[in-house]
């Protein structure tokens, strides 16, 4: 067993940094590297790729990454835990197989933990009086069952852990708990049992620290102007003791910074009522959370609070509800703002004079109050600003139209109007989310360990 | 009583839950911890945000952590991929709620910000 525990994170979501996990390996010391791919719309990515070609459908990334540091991992002796499966487990081991091939590797033990994928149990599940009602509206899923895209249980940290147990040096997952990721190493090296409630808490807790890269680091921060050499910013990693404490901190010499606030800031980064935290794991009172300052750059994390895990797995579905596309033009000044009601005007005046009509539209005056609305008192005068304009429908070919009507403006409308690079907006598929729970014992989650 | 800003008493993060948003706002010492839980109450956040929040706004206590966690609800269009804003996520929401202006006592001393740029 190894204490403290080095847990890092080089991966927030699918598009963060393609520097950091290498970074994190050649930095300084660390026992685990954890990379999280996965957002609740990315599923459904995911399942479109592999419907037009049956190798996509997980996180490519994941192995140029692993080209790049495979060879150190295994010097190192440093395990991976990452959800890049995606929607598709095989083709991601597959390409890692080859990747471990090409770099003259062998005999590295790959854990694959599957079961998360409901989309072909759907039919079984729903026969068999199972509602996947959504948790927000309460309607019954069989009311959109045609359209679904993506169904997947966010499985929790045991499985990971098991196959770690089994020897695994690297995890793929498909949807798992973000925080499962770090629970999972430390499930696996401290012999944590699922009744160890205050333990799991603080292992989801550091986790939920973890998961989104340098958000616990300095990135994001309220009071960006103390944050130090943002360019080279650390990723995190926590130094994690059997008795659930543990301490956040990042690799010497790396920019960023670490304290309470830094911390606290991300804690609360997409939480809902803090005393009932729940995953498939357990569930945690974040008003139990207890941090001190613990040198530069570091924070103890002690005291927190669990309760059993409920008898349910959440899961996310995604269904097609349409389309939508959006599209900006550059207006400068004189009269940047009284010119770009006009630019809007016009472009609405056409589209309905066209005959087209749209479920939703949105006109957003970039650089005057798309974000905070009349929090803020208007400018009197801005020298330049952008026009954002979208629009939502089933109909594609209406989606479609909007698009060509925004590059015309450059040339038949009012003067000074730039910034149309990219070509015409094109018709995007919406995929709205439909959370919903199930039952735990209708769920297998299985784990296998390969040898490459 | 003076009028400050909650940007020179506290700190906050924004994200998204499905179509609300949340905002963590964290004090930054205990004194600025009383003053936020009796003046941003639910109402005030509301009320703030004006038309940007479609929906109810619920609040949290995390005294551990001086901090105060607010729920947005309906106030991404949307949310997820359905939206059209630009921000459908909340991304700019904790910025927004700390250029709120409350009441502080005259005695009430802001914390040295020294590398702060001048607005």
């Amino acid at each position: 067993m190894k204490e403290p525990l080095r847990i890092a994170n080089g991966q927030g979501f699918w598009g963060d940094s393609v520097d950091a996990p290498a970074r994190l390996v050649r930095g300084g010391p660390i026992d685990y590297l954890t990379l999280d791919y996965l957002a609740e719309v990315t599923m459904s990515i995911m399942q479109r790729q592999k419907s037009k070609n049956p190798k996509a459908g997980y996180a490519s990334d994941f192995v140029n990454v692993m080209r790049e540091i495979f060879p150190e991992l295994i010097e190192k002796g440093i395990k991976v835990v990452t959800n890049a499966g995606g929607v598709n487990l095989d083709s991601c081991f597959e390409a890692l197989r080859e990747t471990a091939k090409e770099l003259g590797l062998s005999g590295v033990k790959i854990g694959i933990v599957s079961g998360d994928d409901l989309l072909e149990r759907l039919d079984e599940l729903l026969g068999n009086g199972t509602e996947l009602a959504n948790m927000e509206s309460g309607k019954p899923l069989s009311e959109i069952q045609k359209s679904i895209v993506s169904a997947n249980v966010y499985l929790g940290a045991a499985s990971m852990a098991e196959a770690l147990d089994r020897g695994a040096d690297i995890v793929i997952a498909g949807r798992v708990t973000d925080t499962g990721l770090t629970l999972a190493p430390m499930i696996h090296e401290f012999g944590w049992k699922a009744t160890d409630y205050d333990l799991l808490a603080a292992g989801t807790v550091a986790g939920h620290i973890l998961e989104c890269g340098a958000q616990s680091t300095g990135g994001n921060y309220t009071r960006w102007w103390d944050v130090p050499d943002y360019a080279n910013i650390g990723y995190p990693i926590v130094e994690a003791y059997r008795d659930g404490s543990f301490v956040l901190t990042k690799h010497e010499g790396t920019g960023g910074l670490i304290n309470k606030q830094s911390v606290s800031e991300q804690l609360l980064y997409e939480m809902g009522e803090p005393s009932n935290y729940i995953t498939a794991d357990c569930v945690v009172d974040f008003r139990s959370v207890k941090l001190e300052e613990d040198g530069e750059n570091r924070v103890r994390i002690s005291g927190v609070k669990g309760g059993p895990a409920t008898d349910t797995y959440k899961v996310s579905i995604n269904h097609f509800v349409g389309y939508k596309a959006s599209g900006s033009l550059t207006i400068s000044g004189p009269f940047a703002v009284a010119k770009a009601e006009k630019c809007a005007e016009i472009i609405w005046q056409r589209l309905e004079d066209a005959g087209f009509k749209y479920e939703e539209t949105s006109t957003e005056f970039l650089g005057l109050n798309s974000s905070h609305g009349d929090i803020n008192p208007m400018p009197e005068q801005v020298n330049e600003i952008v026009l954002r304009l979208g629009v939502r429908d089933n109909d594609k070919a209406s989606v479609e139209r909007f698009g060509k009507e925004l590059a015309p403006l450059i040339t038949n409308g009012p003067p000074g109007i730039t910034g149309f690079a990219g070509g015409r907006p094109r018709p995007q598929n919406i995929y709205a989310y439909w959370p919903a729970l199930i039952d735990k014992d209708l769920v297998r989650p299985e784990v296998r360990v390969e040898t490459i | 009583m003076k009028r400050v800003k909650l940007l020179d008493i506290a700190h906050s993060r924004s994200g998204d839950k499905g179509d609300s948003s949340n905002i963590g706002l964290i004090a930054k010492s205990p004194e600025a911890y009383e003053i936020i839980k009796n003046r941003v109450t639910a109402k005030a956040v509301k009320e703030h945000f004006g038309s940007i929040i479609k929906g109810k706004v619920d609040r949290y206590e995390l005294p551990n952590l001086l901090a105060l966690n607010f729920i947005l609800h309906d106030s991404l269009g949307g949310g997820g991929s359905q939206s059209l804003k630009n921000d459908a996520q909340g991304k700019t929401h904790g910025q927004g709620l700390l250029l709120m202006s409350i009441e502080v006592p005259d005695d009430f001393e802001l914390s040295k910000d020294e590398n702060r740029p001048e607005i």
